[in-house]
C-alpha cells in the first residue's frame, strides 16, 4: 500500500523522512495498531432480542477476534442486521450483553458506542446527501475532535489544527477505498458503487476498532466484488478488525477468517469457512435450499 | 487515480460520471434568475471577494441615507425606518436560520425568543418596569443570555421529537410565552413597557442620537450586528459544528452512528437560534420603543419561517435578503399591506415550485480549508483538470484553478 502514497499530503514528519507508512497509520496515528492479534475484542453473549412477540435473536453467543474477518450469514430473515443493529446500540438488547475489550456496551447511546469503537456501514446506503464526499468522512473523523463550539467560533488554534488534519486524514481516506478524484462531488451524485466505498471511508474514519460491514456488496456486480474483497483484505491487514454481514456466499469463502451462520435467529454454527462448506447443518438452513440466491 | 494500488475504479463510473456533469450543467442553464450566484461567487479568487464583500456592505450602510428612489418606501413609510425594520428582520432570518437551514428542526414558535429578548430590553430599561435598571447596550447581551436559557429548557425536553412532532411543541412553546405575557401581571400584558431604553449618545444640539422616530442609526446598528453574527455563523458552519448540523438534518440515526452526539448538537442549534432571536428582540423593543404582547403571534413566527425559506433555506446570506424583504414588501406597497399573507402565500407557493431550495440556494461550505484540499487533490490529477467530464470543466477559465466547492455540484440539482 505504501508505495502508492503520496507524500505531499501527508503532515507527518514520518511521510517526510521517507518512512513507509499504512493507511492504518496515516488516518488514524493516535491508535495503538492491534498487535495481538487471536483474544476476543468483542464478545457477544446471549444476546436476545424480541420484538413482540417475535424472537428476533435467540440467545446469540460468539466471539469476534482481534485481526479478524468474521463473516456473519444465515438465510434471509435470519437475524443477521437485527444483531448488528443490537451491537451498535440501534436496538436494546431484551437481555444478553455486548462487550467491546471486556467493557460492556449495554446502555450506552449510540455516537458513544461508535467512539469507543465499533464503526458501521449501512444495508441500504445512508449517506449525508448534500455533502460532498470529502465532508461526509470529516464527519466521522469529527468523532475524535475535542474542539467544540466555543473553539469553533473563536478559531483557537487547536481547532484550526483539528479542521486540517481532518481534512488530510479525510483525504488519504478516500484515497485509501479509491474515490480520492471525487472529493469534491456532492455524494448523493456519486455513482453507487462509490457511495458503498464513501460508506466504508466514513465509517473507518471514526478510528473503529471493529468495523461492522452489512452487505457492502449488495447489488454489486462480480468484477466490483472482486475489488471490494481486496479492500477488505487490505482494511485488516491495516490492523482492523472486519464483522461482515453478507449474502453472497463465495464472497464470504473468499474473504473471511471464521465464519458465524445464523437461522431464525440462532447460532447454527461458528466455524472456519472450509468447515461451514461442509456443514450439514447449514447446507440444509442455507446452501441446500435452491430458492436462496447463493451465488 | 493517482493511486496505482489502490481498488480499481468501477466499470461503467466514468460515463455515469460525466452525465452526472451533464445533469448538473443543465440545472444550471435552466436556473432562471439569481442562477448561478453562489456558483460563480465561489469561482472568484479570495481577494474579488473580499472587493465585492466590502463594496456590498459599504452600500448596505448607506442604504438609509442615499433613499433611493422607486425601491423607496417614501411617502408610505419613513424610508430610515423601513431600512431599520429590514434589518431587524433579516436578523432574526439570520438566527432562525440556524435551527431551520443547518440543523432542520422546524421551529414554529421562534417568535417567543424574540418575545424573551423584547421583554428582557424593556423590563430592564424602561421606566414602567418595576425592576433594575441597566444601560440598554447591556441589554443586549443580557437579552441574548436570557433567550438561550429559553432556548435549553425548551430545547432538553423536545428535542427528543422529531419532525412533525418538534413542530407542534414549539408552536405551542410560541403561543405559552404570548399568554404568560398577557397574564403575569408583571409583564403588563397590552399596557406594556413605554419608553424603552436606547444606546447613549447625542449629537451636536444635544438630541438623542437613537431616537425612536429616527432609523438609520438603528440600522446601522443591526446591520453591524448581523455582520457579526454571520461572521460567527460561518465559523460555526465550516466546522464540526456546522457538520454535526447538516448531517443531522440529513440523516440523523446515520449521523449518530457517525458519532456525533446528535442530541447535544441539536440543543446548541436551539440555543445559539434562541440567542440571536433574543438579540433581535432586544434591537427591537429598543427601537420601537415599546412593547407589548400583541406583537408576538403565531402569524410573526410564520412570517419568520417565510423569510428563511423565502431566501433559501440554509444559506445565511439568503436568510438576509428573505427576512429583509418579507419585512420590505408590506412597507414598499402599502396598498397591498392588508393583503401580506395572501401574497407571501402565493409567493411561497410560486418558489416551491420554481425554486424549490429559495432565492438564494447555496449549498454550505463545511471545511474550513476545503478550498486548498480540493485544489490540490484536483492539481494531483493531471489529466482529470482539463479532461472532459472533469469536475472544474464546467465554467472553464478562472474555474479551473479556483474550483474550491463551486463545482457543478454547488447549486446543486434540487429534486
Amino acid at each position: 500500500m505504501s508505495e502508492a502514497l503520496e507524500p505531499d499530503i501527508d503532515v507527518q514528519a514520518l511521510a517526510e523522512q521517507g518512512v513507509d507508512l499504512e493507511v492504518a497509520e496515516r488516518v488514524a496515528p493516535d491508535r495503538d495498531i492491534a498487535v495481538k492479534v487471536g483474544d476476543a475484542l468483542v464478545q457477544v453473549q446471549n444476546l436476545t432480542m424480541k420484538f413482540g412477540g417475535l424472537t428476533a435473536l435467540d440467545n446469540v453467543t460468539f466471539d469476534i477476534l482481534r485481526g479478524e474477518i468474521l463473516g456473519l450469514i444465515g438465510p434471509n430473515g435470519a437475524g443477521k442486521t437485527t444483531c448488528f443493529n443490537a451491537m451498535t446500540g440501534v436496538y436494546k438488547p431484551s437481555s444478553g450483553k455486548v462487550l467491546l475489550e471486556g467493557q460492556s456496551l449495554g446502555g450506552l447511546p449510540q455516537h458513544k458506542i461508535t467512539r469507543r469503537g465499533l464503526a458501521r456501514t449501512f444495508q441500504n446506503i445512508r449517506l449525508f446527501g448534500e455533502m460532498t464526499a470529502l465532508e461526509n468522512v470529516v464527519v466521522g473523523l469529527d468523532a475524535r475532535h475535542r474542539t467544540s463550539v466555543g473553539g469553533a467560533l473563536l478559531r483557537l488554534p487547536t481547532h484550526i489544527r483539528e479542521e486540517k488534519s481532518a481534512i488530510e486524514r479525510g483525504m488519504a481516506l478516500l484515497e485509501f477505498v479509491g474515490i480520492a478524484d471525487h472529493a469534491q462531488f456532492l455524494s448523493r451524485h456519486l455513482p453507487y458503487g462509490y457511495q458503498r466505498r464513501l460508506e466504508i471511508a466514513r465509517a473507518l474514519a471514526t478510528d473503529p476498532k471493529v468495523l461492522c460491514l452489512d452487505e457492502p456488496a449488495a447489488g454489486f456486480n462480480p468484477a466490483e466484488k472482486e475489488d471490494l474483497m481486496g479492500l477488505i483484505r487490505t482494511i485488516r491487514d491495516d490492523g482492523y478488525t472486519v464483522l461482515l454481514i453478507e449474502h453472497d456466499m463465495k464472497l464470504v469463502m473468499g474473504v473471511t477468517d471464521r465464519i458465524v451462520v445464523l437461522e431464525f435467529g440462532k447460532k447454527i454454527a461458528d466455524a472456519v469457512p472450509r468447515e461451514i462448506r461442509e456443514d450439514p447443518k447449514v447446507i440444509s438452513a442455507y446452501l441446500g435450499e435452491p430458492e436462496d440466491d447463493v451465488a | 487515480m493517482s493511486t496505482t494500488e489502490g481498488p480499481p475504479l468501477l466499470p461503467g463510473v466514468e460515463s455515469k460520471k460525466e452525465s452526472l456533469d451533464r445533469e448538473s450543467a443543465r440545472a444550471h442553464r435552466g436556473g432562471g434568475w439569481f442562477s448561478g450566484v453562489g456558483q460563480r461567487w465561489n469561482a472568484l479568487p479570495r481577494q474579488k471577494q473580499w472587493l465585492y464583500l466590502i463594496i456590498i456592505v459599504v452600500i448596505a450602510y448607506l442604504l438609509p441615507v442615499i433613499n433611493p428612489p422607486f425601491i423607496t418606501t417614501e411617502p408610505g413609510n419613513n424610508w430610515q425606518l423601513a431600512c431599520a425594520q429590514m434589518s431587524i428582520y433579516a436578523l432574526v432570518a439570520v438566527g432562525l436560520n440556524v435551527v431551520v437551514g443547518y440543523a432542520g428542526l422546524l421551529d414554529l414558535g421562534y417568535v417567543a425568543f424574540f418575545a424573551v429578548g423584547s421583554y428582557t430590553a424593556a423590563m430592564l430599561t424602561s421606566p414602567d418596569s418595576p425592576y433594575m435598571h441597566i444601560p440598554y447596550l447591556w441589554t443586549l447581551p443580557a437579552a441574548m443570555a436570557v433567550a438561550m436559557f429559553f432556548g435549553v429548557v425548551l430545547g432538553i425536553p423536545t428535542l427528543r421529537l422529531r419532525g412533525d412532532y418538534l413542530a407542534i411543541v414549539t408552536l405551542g412553546f410560541g403561543e405559552i410565552v404570548r399568554i404568560l405575557a398577557t397574564i403575569i401581571p408583571a409583564m403588563k400584558g397590552q399596557v406594556g413597557f413605554q419608553n424603552v431604553g436606547h444606546p447613549p449618545g447625542t449629537d451636536s444640539t444635544g438630541a438623542p442620537i437613537f431616537l425612536n422616530s429616527s432609523g438609520t442609526p438603528w440600522y446601522w446598528l443591526t446591520v453591524t450586528v448581523i455582520i457579526i453574527i454571520m461572521l460567527l455563523a460561518g465559523n460555526l458552519e465550516r466546522s464540526r459544528v456546522g457538520r454535526a448540523w447538516i448531517a443531522i438534518r440529513e440523516d440523523e440515526d446515520a449521523a449518530e452512528i457517525m458519532g456525533v452526539p446528535t442530541f447535544k448538537y441539536k440543543v446548541w442549534a436551539f440555543v445559539i437560534g434562541a440567542s440571536v432571536g433574543g438579540l433581535s428582540g432586544a434591537l427591537f423593543a429598543g427601537q420601537v420603543g415599546f412593547v407589548n404582547n400583541q406583537k408576538f403571534d403565531v402569524v410573526t413566527s410564520v412570517l419568520f419561517l417565510c423569510a428563511v425559506v423565502l431566501g433559501g433555506t440554509g444559506n445565511k446570506v439568503g436568510a438576509v435578503l428573505g427576512g429583509a424583504l418579507v419585512a420590505y414588501i408590506p412597507l414598499r406597497f402599502t396598498a397591498i399591506a392588508e393583503y401580506k399573507f395572501l401574497i407571501f402565500g402565493i409567493a411561497l407557493v410560486l418558489i416551491m415550485i420554481f425554486r424549490p431550495a429559495g432565492l438564494l440556494p447555496a449549498r454550505q461550505r463545511l471545511l474550513a480549508y476545503g478550498r486548498s484540499a480540493y485544489n490540490k487533490m484536483l492539481g494531483k490529477m493531471p489529466g482529470r483538470k482539463a479532461g472532459p467530464g472533469s469536475p472544474s470543466d464546467e465554467a472553464g477559465g478562472p474555474r479551473i484553478n479556483a474550483p474550491g466547492l463551486g463545482g457543478p455540484e454547488e447549486e446543486g440539482v434540487r429534486t
